[in-house]
């Protein structure tokens, strides 16, 4: 085995999180988005274990990307997001699905390949959408989708709507060329759209900071598209909710496109397949220690919301899991009456005569 | 009734379609101010104005993915990828995000969108700006792919593309921009999907896409002197493919000739016989017969070109050596 860092990443020095902000207790944000922001991201965590518990009991087939350890960034936008704009999001698009709304129960059926799943098991764990929710869809092919929310910016700029698009992404997309194209033609036709990088320190299995030309892959490159150069701890809610306003605000009243870097980090590895061994053990120790749930636990009893209020909040979102759970389990395989529909807008897949 | 040339077909349809439904937007590369390095968006600008005709920085992924996103929220849209080649660029959001999200996501989201394109050779541009790509295209599921050859068939196709709520592929051939024909006045709207006998026969079928269109009717008219009546189909979409058309054409001559611009090995021909040979082989007199451009990169080469893409004479020799020979029409 390799003992040198070059080879054996887990071996490099830990990139520790930033300390806990104090000053945001008293950021002007009502007690009750507060609480919100707290149900969401209990929802957000469980139905991340649930997904992995079920994993593990082999009814989640093919892989599955979980956000757990990152769920301040999608509670603090989806907290901040009204309910016309558009989410568009990675395979790791579970927690931004779920916090547009989108019913815990069909999310879990669709990762179990199960007839009562959002997409009625022909999208799976990795595709996520519920176009009635705003929740535009979760692409796999990491980039497309930032230029993707371009078009539904523009749509809503040509409609007159103050709807905004929101991208989310990791910091691995930054390297890859839709991102940059995107950022220019967004800034250039003013779109109303915010693109997140959700900066988990790791592309995949890879540092990101030994494959990217700058510290910081998203903020890093913000001034190269006229954009400010926005850092937010991903794993403090109301911090992202408090960037996330006032960017959508900045979209909506027409004065373009922000870039947010928040940082954050997997407390698993990349994908079903993955222990995340490669990092070094101090490293997950200290982030273990910025878990955004215990963090904002802490925040609200300190802001004075009373401990018997949070657990009835973390009781009612586990038996809503649990009910998901037992949804999801229910439901049926798809039929083959499904397999060769939707291909083409007459609901079938006729190619020919 | 006008006479436009296929390159003012272009402008035409989309300002008939434009005109027709005010959502309907269209991005490229210099298709605004400059009215399209082919010239085929000339006057788009000053009827319809620099909201509704925009210009884009060379940006092919950034193109087709706000043209998605556009459709799939409401807004109509008709994007040019300069020439066909540079689909390759952008074929991710084509292959793998626009014609795949409708089935990933069971019909929660339509995209109502023409991605128009400058196709083919004979312009002696080398092998990045020429190649036929309609094979790339057709392979892809969840995509339509069409091809005309006359100008009204241009205004009349594009119209039908254009109102269709799936994504259109819609190849404009370079070669073909200069050519001219009648298109009648108002509005001119067309069906995907449907081939069209252009010059009828009783001996052999040849069909044909595009620039190898015009060519197919010349070598039929040569080969009716050496006493072949040859059944001359324009295929003008490949999807949805109008085998109906083809298949009875074929049943009637027994035997078919495809001629193909797309270099050969998985051309549009294959599908097309091997359709043939599943459904009216025992109507087959012969073998059907793929004539095509060889499996190589295009050269830039006038001389070499020429040699390439099948030409006139290419057509007319090998169907008079196919039906001479033993299966022949005698």
């Amino acid at each position: 085995m390799p003992t040198d860092y070059r080879y054996d990443y887990s071996l490099r020095d830990p990139r520790l999180p930033q300390p806990v902000d104090r000053e945001l207790e008293n950021a002007p944000i009502p007690v009750d988005v507060r609480l919100a922001m707290y149900r969401k991201l209990q929802e957000l965590r469980q139905f991340g274990k649930r997904a992995h518990d079920m994993f593990l009991q082999n009814l989640v087939k093919g892989t599955t990307h979980l956000s757990l350890g990152m769920e301040g960034v999608a509670t603090g936008f989806g907290a901040a997001m009204r309910p016309g704009d558009y989410t568009f999001a990675t395979y790791r698009g579970h927690a931004h699905a779920l916090a547009r709304g989108v019913d815990p129960g069909a999310a879990l059926a669709e990762l179990l390949g199960r007839e009562n799943g959002v997409l009625g098991g022909k999208g799976g764990s990795m595709h996520l959408t519920d176009v009635a929710k705003g929740m535009m869809g979760s692409y796999a092919i990491i980039g497309a989708h930032l230029c993707i929310a371009n078009g539904a910016a523009w749509s809503a700029q040509m409609r007159g709507t103050d709807q905004v698009a929101v991208a989310f992404f990791g910091d691995g997309t930054t390297n890859i060329g839709a991102f940059h194209e995107a950022l220019n033609m967004a800034q250039v036709w003013r779109l109303p759209v915010v693109f997140v990088c959700e900066n988990n320190l790791y592309m995949e299995y890879t540092p990101i900071d030994l494959v990217t030309a700058v510290e910081h892959p998203a903020a890093g490159r913000a001034v190269a598209y006229g954009m400010e150069p926005i850092i937010v701890d991903g794993n403090d809610p109301d911090a992202v909710y408090l960037v996330a306003a006032r960017v959508l605000d900045r979209a909506r009243r027409g004065e373009g496109p922000s870039l947010v870097e928040a940082i954050t980090y997997r407390s698993g590895g990349h994908s079903r397949a993955d222990p995340g061994k490669y990092r070094p053990p101090a490293e997950v120790e200290a982030w273990a220690g910025h878990d955004p749930i215990p963090l904002y636990h802490s925040r609200l009893l300190s802001v004075g919301v009373p401990e018997a209020t949070l657990g009835k909040v973390q009781r009612e979102v586990a038996e809503a899991i649990d009910a998901a759970t037992e949804f999801a389990k229910a439901g049926r395989e798809p039929g083959e009456s499904t397999l060769l529909t939707e291909v083409y807008a007459d609901g079938g897949s006729r190619w020919r005569n | 009734m006008a006479e436009l040339s296929y390159r003012e077909a272009v402008a035409h349809g989309i300002a008939q379609e434009m005109r027709r439904d005010p959502t309907l937007v269209m991005l490229g590369e210099d298709v605004a101010a400059a009215g399209g390095v082919f010239k085929t968006t000339v006057g788009l600008l000053d009827e319809f104005g620099p909201l509704r005709v925009r210009d884009t920085p060379i940006s092919e992924q950034a193109i087709i993915g706000a043209a998605m996103g556009a459709a799939m929220t409401g807004i109509p849209v008709i994007a040019e990828i300069m020439f066909s080649d540079f689909l390759a660029v952008c074929w991710d959001m084509i292959a793998n995000e626009i014609a795949k999200s409708r089935y990933m996501t069971n019909g929660q989201v339509s995209f109502p969108m023409v991605i128009r394109t400058a196709n083919g050779g004979g312009a002696r541009f080398g092998a990045q700006h020429s190649q036929s790509v309609e094979n790339w295209a057709m392979m892809i599921p969840g995509l339509k792919v069409v091809a005309p050859s006359t100008p009204v068939d241009v205004v009349g196709l594009l119209a039908a593309a254009i109102r269709d709520p799936d994504p259109v592929v819609f190849f404009e051939h370079k070669s073909l921009m200069a050519a001219k024909g009648p298109v009648p006045d108002g509005d001119v709207v067309d069906t995907l999907g449907t081939a069209r006998v252009i010059r009828e026969g009783t001996d052999v079928t040849i069909a044909a896409l595009a620039l190898m269109v015009p060519r197919a009717f010349e070598a039929a008219t040569r080969l009716e002197e050496a006493g072949i009546a040859a059944e001359v189909i324009d295929v003008r979409s490949l999807v949805p493919l109008d085998t109906q058309t083809i298949l009875e054409s074929v049943s009637k001559t027994g035997r078919l000739f495809t001629v193909e611009e797309n270099p050969r090995v998985c051309g549009w021909g294959a599908e097309v016989v091997s359709i043939v040979d599943e459904e009216v082989f025992w109507d087959l007199d012969g073998p059907s017969i793929r004539i095509t451009t060889p499996h190589i990169p295009l050269p830039a080469a006038a001389a070499l070109e020429d040699m390439a893409i099948p030409a006139v004479n290419r057509i007319y020799e090998t169907v008079l050596k196919s039906v001479d020979g033993p299966g022949g029409v005698g």
